[in-house]
């Protein structure tokens, strides 16, 4: 303890019924009590730019529009694995309309292979988007067409076409996100990446019960409704930027990385992006192409992707196949637990299935052994909870088939393997909404459409990005502005920052004004990971609470009081002890010295410390998670899955808006349940490309399939930062898939372990189908 | 009754005698030549939110297109440009269709309606007001299309049930899952009811 801390007394625990002592640094504001006692953090206010999108007034970057501007179109190569020797841009550059062409690639270079159908060869920019695509089929590219490979399970068999030998295949980094570095190479597996506790044998040895499986999971495509997206203007003072993107902040370092530039050179822009889900965390090959194409035309250029370009190589989430192993005695105890994965990222590293397995039960003997396995496709990247949908989708199915196996609920299982309290708070809670007691034994319901009940738990890391900064200013009459670079992907950012500035100050939160998705403003954290609420509130609060302090005292001398006794509340600053002497927020910012009293402050560690800490990343403590209940009813005759109800009881430390709140969640259970009955990526394994590159035919959830959503937040109270927020949009994704496989098997007694769960699946596994060859 | 965006559409006639449409004369380049040469213009009048407007454009153009581009009406947006996701839902003499699958040349004197013509300017529709209320919306690039669907339902049947609503928004995609708000807010708007009420 010295002069740069205090010791303070904070809320703690559900609904912040304990409380706790912390040393924090001094120039962090005071502890917020629980929600209860508060005006405006804790209420569903509404979203600041709802207004906007509602009238379709909000600029998306596929709406930005620049005098000038050019449109770009990218030359994508058709097979599925070749050689680029040569590419004549000649007929092309010369095209009516043409202002610039780029290369993807260097032909004739040994690292001239388009790995998948659909990898980037070149690029033109035209002053129309129909000269673009008519100068894209003057290029004259002379490939060599090679062997290739997209089954996962063929890529992994001797002799299989390799898709990268040793000096070509991807390196991984030290982060090991999305996969380690170091790992070997044999044929088109990378690795396997090891982790684990105790001794695995040792554990079998002890138990009484065995139990094994493999699950296995499709690659799901991101689908967000704006496409990828951006507007590059290379002017002779610097770059600028317009991208539909979920991490302004890092955009920047990478454009300045990869042009030369130096970083109060390049601006990223965007006022709302229109979804993300993960794979709009980078520039993308798209957006370098833009630039260049820019650069080289000394114009704004434009790229957008359509549908199937967004289909085929905008990211997706890996498929996976793992297999489980489970050791328990008769009482339930974990005595043994092994996972053994194989993934595909198409062409690139990260399809693991996270460290799921590994945290969320306990158990003495653990075994993590994760594989990567290379085939012609395009890349995957981070999608919604990446590794942890995959993984909970065979683990909390396997803890499922154990219960049975040990005669025992399915929830009491969890009950006694499972160390969170929050969680155990939360299964009781679901428990009662959807009415488990009432739930039958599997297969029981008598008529052709057979209902069924099934659990399933969500464990995500609590992360915060160390680097995120939030600006506050007060003008002299009294107005509020809240800058940062972070951006507002839907998820509600600018309502959440609004509302803790507006709750320092005494305001209502339509008096903050929020200006965000700009990098000239102060860098704010990237919105994945679950960690944009996590890593700005506590920021923007404690910017709020400085700004606070210049206004005290420029009241106090009117007020007869020292600053220190002054408080702000519902639009006045008080006496705290005379409520009666007291002066409007406005009239004590008419005494400001200056136009603006302004403060910014960047994201404190977490007041107990972090967990781990890599770069500006950091993962605090304690765990976010949630547990989801499915009511499904499944006709017996037709295969039809139809999930009629779903409960999810999530936690975020302290919520901040809970409609929004709702919203997210809601979001989550519709996408876990696409990914459950809809979705997946079909690949023709003659041709190599994709087959249900759009919207008709790669289907997603709609209107109809919605479900009922019951969503119960909890207020866990984690004494942990100036606001104690923390996000919720990943685990609320990664629970709602096995819940729907469990209610599934309850309902019709027959275990369904691959995603997705069609009407075909269905009938197959009720032996009513012949069984179709490749399904 | 149709309800749907992309249902409607099947309703219409799907060529009509274009309409407003003078080849101009060629500014440069031989007739035929591709790209955006002279022949591939035209001139077209659209009865867009109650005025006609004049705009050249090229006779490719879907009508999305032609709201966003020359019309420089960016509330309508594109997704799947294929009729897949009703993101680009806008009236046509009334009925919500698929923007993005009509031809601008193809929509003759029919009155086109977009997002920024559904309320007197300045103020909500209800289903707008209502959309915020609710919080049925998250990224909101599906909102306007949505919008547009949920306020022709309640124009034809001011008191929906929930499946009507459901089946109005059918052929919308939302990827944020923005459904449950998007029917809690149409419902509360049938019933002139306040979330807070």
């Amino acid at each position: 303890m010295n002069e740069s801390t205090r010791t303070v007394t904070m809320p703690f625990g559900l609904n912040g019924a304990e409380q706790v002592t912390r040393v924090v640094p001094a120039d962090e504001p005071p502890p917020l009590p629980p929600n209860r006692e508060l005006a405006v953090i804790g209420r569903s206010v509404a979203r600041p730019d709802a207004e906007r999108k509602v009238r379709g007034a909000s600029r998306f970057t596929v709406d930005v529009a620049l005098p000038g501007m050019l449109h770009g179109r990218i030359l994508r190569s058709p097979y599925p694995n070749a050689r680029v020797r040569a590419v004549d841009m000649v007929a092309a550059t010369g095209h009516k309309g043409v202002r610039a062409a780029v290369l993807a690639l260097q032909p004739g270079t040994p690292s001239a292979i388009a790995r998948y159908a659909g990898a980037p060869i070149a690029a033109v920019a035209a002053t129309s988007m129909a000269a673009a695509e008519e100068a894209l089929r003057a290029i004259r590219v002379d490939y060599e067409p090679l062997p290739f490979v997209v089954d996962m399970s063929a890529a992994r068999t001797p002799g299989a076409p390799q898709v990268y030998d040793a000096q070509s295949a991807p390196k991984g980094d030290v982060s090991g996100y999305p996969a380690a570095a170091g790992l070997p190479l044999e044929g088109n597996v990378r690795g396997p990446a090891v982790s684990g506790r105790g001794s695995v044998a040792r554990g079998f040895e002890q138990a009484e019960v065995e139990f094994e499986a493999e699950y296995a999971t499709q690659v799901q495509t991101h689908c967000c409704l704006e496409p990828h997206a951006i507007v590059a203007d290379w002017q002779p003072g610097g770059l600028t930027v317009y991208l539909s993107t979920q991490y302004t902040t890092g955009v920047r370092h990478e454009l300045a990385a990869a042009f030369g530039l130096p970083l109060n050179r390049v601006r990223v822009v965007v006022e709302a992006t229109g979804g993300g889900f993960g794979s709009k965390s980078t520039l993308g090959s798209y957006g370098r192409l833009a630039v260049q194409l820019s650069q080289r035309a000394q114009c704004p250029v434009r790229i957008v992707l359509d549908r199937q370009e967004e289909q085929i190589d905008s990211g997706n989430r890996p498929a996976t196949r793992q297999r489980i192993r489970l050791g328990a005695l008769r009482d339930g105890t974990l005595t043994a637990l092994s996972v053994t994965s194989h993934g595909t990222a198409g062409i690139a590293l990260g399809a693991g299935v996270w460290n799921f397995a590994e945290s969320l039960y306990t158990c003495p003997n653990f075994e993590s052994v994760q594989h990567d396995v290379f085939i012609n496709a395009g890349p995957g990247c981070a999608m919604r909870a990446p590794g942890a949908v995959p993984g909970a989708w065979g683990l909390e199915q396997a803890i499922d088939e154990l219960a049975e196996r040990l005669s025992m609920d399915a929830l009491l299982l969890r009950d006694r393997i499972d160390p969170s309290a929050v969680r155990r708070e939360e299964r009781r809670v679901g428990a009662e909404r959807i009415g488990w007691r009432g739930r039958h034994a599997p297969g029981a319901d008598r008529g052709p459409v057979k209902r069924g009940l099934g659990v399933a738990q969500s464990l995500w890391a609590s992360n915060v990005q160390i680097n995120s900064s939030c600006e506050v200013r007060v003008m002299r009459d009294g107005s509020v502005e809240a800058r940062s670079s972070v951006q507002d992907i839907g998820t509600g950012t600018g309502t959440v920052i609004a509302q803790v500035v507006a709750e320092t100050l005494g305001l209502p939160a339509s008096a903050v004004r929020v200006s965000i998705g700009d990098t000239d403003f102060p860098a704010g954290p990237p919105s994945y990971g679950s960690r944009a609420t996590a890593s700005i509130t506590p920021p923007a609060r404690t910017a709020a609470w400085r700004v606070l302090q210049m206004l005290f005292a420029a009241a106090a001398p009117i007020l007869n009081a020292s600053p220190e006794e002054l408080v702000a509340a519902e639009g006045v600053i008080r006496v705290r002890t005379d409520p009666s002497r007291g002066i409007s927020f406005a009239a004590a910012a008419a005494r400001l010295r200056t136009d603006c009293a302004c403060a910014t402050a960047s994201r404190a560690d977490d007041y107990d410390g972090f967990r781990r800490r890599m770069g500006d990343a950091a993962i605090a403590r304690q765990d976010l998670g949630g547990v989801q209940f499915a009511a499904v009813a499944v006709d017996t005759e037709t295969g039809v899955v139809r999930v009629e109800q779903v409960v999810a009881v999530q936690d975020c430390g302290r919520p901040i808006n809970p409609r929004q709140l709702e919203s997210q969640v809601q979001g989550g259970v519709l996408m876990g349940l696409s990914y459950a009955l809809f979705e997946e990526r079909l690949i023709d394994l003659h041709s190599g490309r994709m087959l249900n590159a759009d919207l008709e035919h790669y289907k997603i959830a709609g209107s109809c399939d919605s479900p009922r959503i019951d969503v119960v937040v909890l207020e866990d109270y984690r004494a942990m930062s100036a606001t104690d927020a923390y996000g919720i949009a990943e685990p609320s994704n990664i629970a709602t898939a096995p819940a729907i496989g469990n209610a599934v098997y309850n309902a019709i007694g027959v275990r369904i372990r691959s995603l997705p769960i069609t009407p075909a699946a269905v009938l197959q596994a009720l032996g009513k189908l012949p069984k179709v060859n490749g399904a | 009754m149709l309800t749907t965006a992309s249902a409607t559409l099947g309703a219409l006639p799907l060529v009509v005698a274009a309409q407003g449409i003078e080849p101009e004369p060629a500014p440069d380049g031989p007739p035929g030549s591709p790209g955006s040469g002279p022949v591939d213009q035209v001139r077209v009048t659209l009865h867009v939110n109650g005025s006609p407007r004049t705009v050249d454009l090229d006779c490719r153009s879907t009508l999305a297109e032609a709201l966003r581009g020359p019309l420089a009406l960016k509330g309508t947006k594109i997704a799947c440009n294929r009729g897949a996701c009703s993101a680009c839902t806008v009236w046509l003499d009334g009925a919500p269709v698929c923007s993005c699958m009509l031809l601008a040349v193809d929509v003759g004197e029919r009155r086109i309606t977009t997002i920024e013509g559904l309320a007197e300017p300045g103020r909500l529709h209800p289903i707008q007001a209502a959309f915020v209320e609710h919080d049925a919306v998250q990224c909101g690039f599906c909102t306007p299309g949505m919008v547009m669907s949920c306020a022709a339902l309640l124009r034809d049947q001011p008191r929906p049930t929930e499946a009507d609503v459901r089946r109005a928004i059918s052929g919308h995609l939302c990827r944020c899952g923005t459904y449950p708000h998007a029917i809690a807010a149409t419902l509360a708007a049938a019933s002139g009811r306040s979330v807070h009420e």
